[in-house]
């Protein structure tokens, strides 16, 4: 049996509130999969399961607050069988759904009592049907069979559990305006307990970008407008290469030590329309080819905005990038989110006067900044990897 | 069809980006992006939207062209776009 405890969602979330069951007891799960949507002070999480499974047991009520960490359900892993209380030969009148918690089948919508009646009395039930029945907790008595002579069928049972995970009520995420508060809350706590805890030190460096822009101006003339690259993806991709040289960017620091992360995860801040950010992770950014990070930005923009995130997009976050963009300042000094211990921010991309081969010249440029944790690193190697940085996007046909 | 209703419908494009946008508190001749919040990515849906809603290509080089309401308009038409 394996225990699913709710994930962490992110440093300043330690609750959330549980919206839905996406599954059933019964259902066959793979690494992945988004089981429930729990509601955080930021947004509703489509929440993943990080293993394969039958779902043996809901645990966690629709509509209760539950701390991360807590065990919401029970899977059985591959293989694994069921324990022994699973009605499957218990006589009809005894018959209970296998399992505790949403009561599927009960649900379903029934024809009226007398037709039930009547029904059970003659009613003949397939094999596969019944197996089904008792894996998925659905009560046979009250469905119509759609089989020969009437019988009912292994999907006669699946549709009525389907029916009946739809009729679960479905708690409602909060008003706009308690979002609103709520992810202010939320904010200030992780930004407090980030000043309060972690010693930041910061550094800035100008890159010039006229490479990078004429290369990207280059590659949008041939690409269709649906595929056309921001200059916020080849900022995203050099950094996560650079902290392949510099991994005491790339991690988490928690009970007194460092732990470097495995790959590099790129937070990045994204700006609500209604006030507050987000800042979920792209996933092996480094190793993405850029057309395919600008395809996951936009989607990652578009569900931040539309208020679905996925549990491993908010946890995951191994460093962060926030991006001012071309409506932005010249140069922003971040706040590093715990347990993080390294934040890098660009300023606008503008043209400036620029010292080069002893001329004054105008240059597209960039203000790159570290806020870095200076219980992991220090200013020496923060610098070198603003370096490492600058050095990549002098090179933008290698990221 | 007339200026306004090629303005409206340019605003219909901008409000699937920025849904608060309100046509009648828009300046047509006053640069769009000082009036509305539109960051890089939203911009780049804006022009998307502008491909799929009035069958255009814009080139990233006329980005600059689209300025305000009006310029957009113009641009549009320009581009032969008539329904």
């Amino acid at each position: 049996m394996i225990d699913f405890k709710l994930p962490s969602l992110g440093a300043d979330m330690d609750e959330g509130k549980l919206l839905q069951w996406n599954v059933v007891p019964g259902q066959a799960v793979k690494k992945g999969d988004i089981v429930a949507v729990v509601d955080t002070s930021k947004a509703a999480v489509d929440v993943e399961i990080w293993c394969d499974g039958v779902v043996h047991e809901l645990i966690a009520p629709v509509g209760e607050t539950i701390p991360v960490g807590t065990v919401i359900a029970r899977l059985l892993a591959p293989g694994e069988a069921a324990p022994a209380v699973v009605a499957q030969r218990v006589p009809k009148a005894a018959r209970k759904p296998a399992v505790a918690a949403p009561t599927p089948g009960a649900a379903a919508a029934a024809p009226s009592a007398a037709a039930h009646a009547s029904a059970s009395a003659r009613q003949r039930v397939l094999p596969a049907a019944r197996k089904r029945a008792a894996e998925l907790g659905v009560d046979l008595a009250p469905l119509t069979g759609s089989g020969a002579d009437g019988a009912v069928t292994r999907e006669d049972v699946e549709r009525a559990a389907q029916t009946a995970s739809q009729a679960l009520p479905a708690a409602e995420p909060p008003a706009a305006t308690d979002r609103q508060a709520q992810m202010r809350r939320a904010i200030a706590a992780a930004m407090s307990r980030s000043k309060r805890e972690i010693p930041h030190y910061y550094l800035a460096e100008t890159v010039p970008m006229r490479s990078a822009l004429a290369w990207l101006a280059k590659a949008n003339a041939e690409r269709p407008v649906t595929e056309r690259l921001l200059p916020a993806v080849l900022l995203i991709k050099a950094v996560a290469i650079a902290v392949r040289d510099y991994p005491e960017m790339n991690g988490f620091y928690a009970d007194g030590a460092f732990r470097p992360g495995a790959a590099a995860h790129v937070g990045v801040a994204i700006a609500l329309r209604q006030g507050g950010l987000i800042a979920p992770a792209l996933h092996d950014a480094g190793d993405k080819p850029l057309p395919e990070l600008m395809r996951e930005l936009a989607d990652l923009v578009r569900r931040c905005r539309a208020g679905s995130l996925r549990s491993s997009e908010m946890s995951a976050p191994t460093i962060t990038i926030t991006n001012l963009g071309d409506q932005g300042s010249d140069s922003v000094h971040g706040v590093i989110y715990p347990p993080q211990v390294a934040l890098v921010g660009f300023g606008r991309i503008a043209e400036r006067p620029f010292a080069e081969n002893g001329q004054v010249v105008a240059l597209p440029t960039v203000v790159a900044s570290l806020a870095a944790d200076h219980r992991v690193s220090d200013g020496h190697r923060g610098a070198l990897f603003l370096a490492r940085l600058r050095a990549l996007l002098q090179q933008p046909e290698t990221l | 069809m007339s200026d306004a209703e090629l303005r409206t419908r340019i605003v219909g494009v901008i409000r699937s980006v920025a849904p608060e946008v309100d046509e009648a508190e828009l300046a047509t001749d006053r640069p769009l992006r000082e009036q509305v919040d539109l960051d890089s990515m939203d911009w780049l849906n804006v022009i998307i939207g502008f491909h799929k809603r009035f069958r255009v290509d814009i080139p990233e080089a006329d980005y600059a062209r689209l300025v305000s309401l009006d310029d957009i308009a113009a641009y549009l038409r320009g581009s032969g776009v008539t329904d």
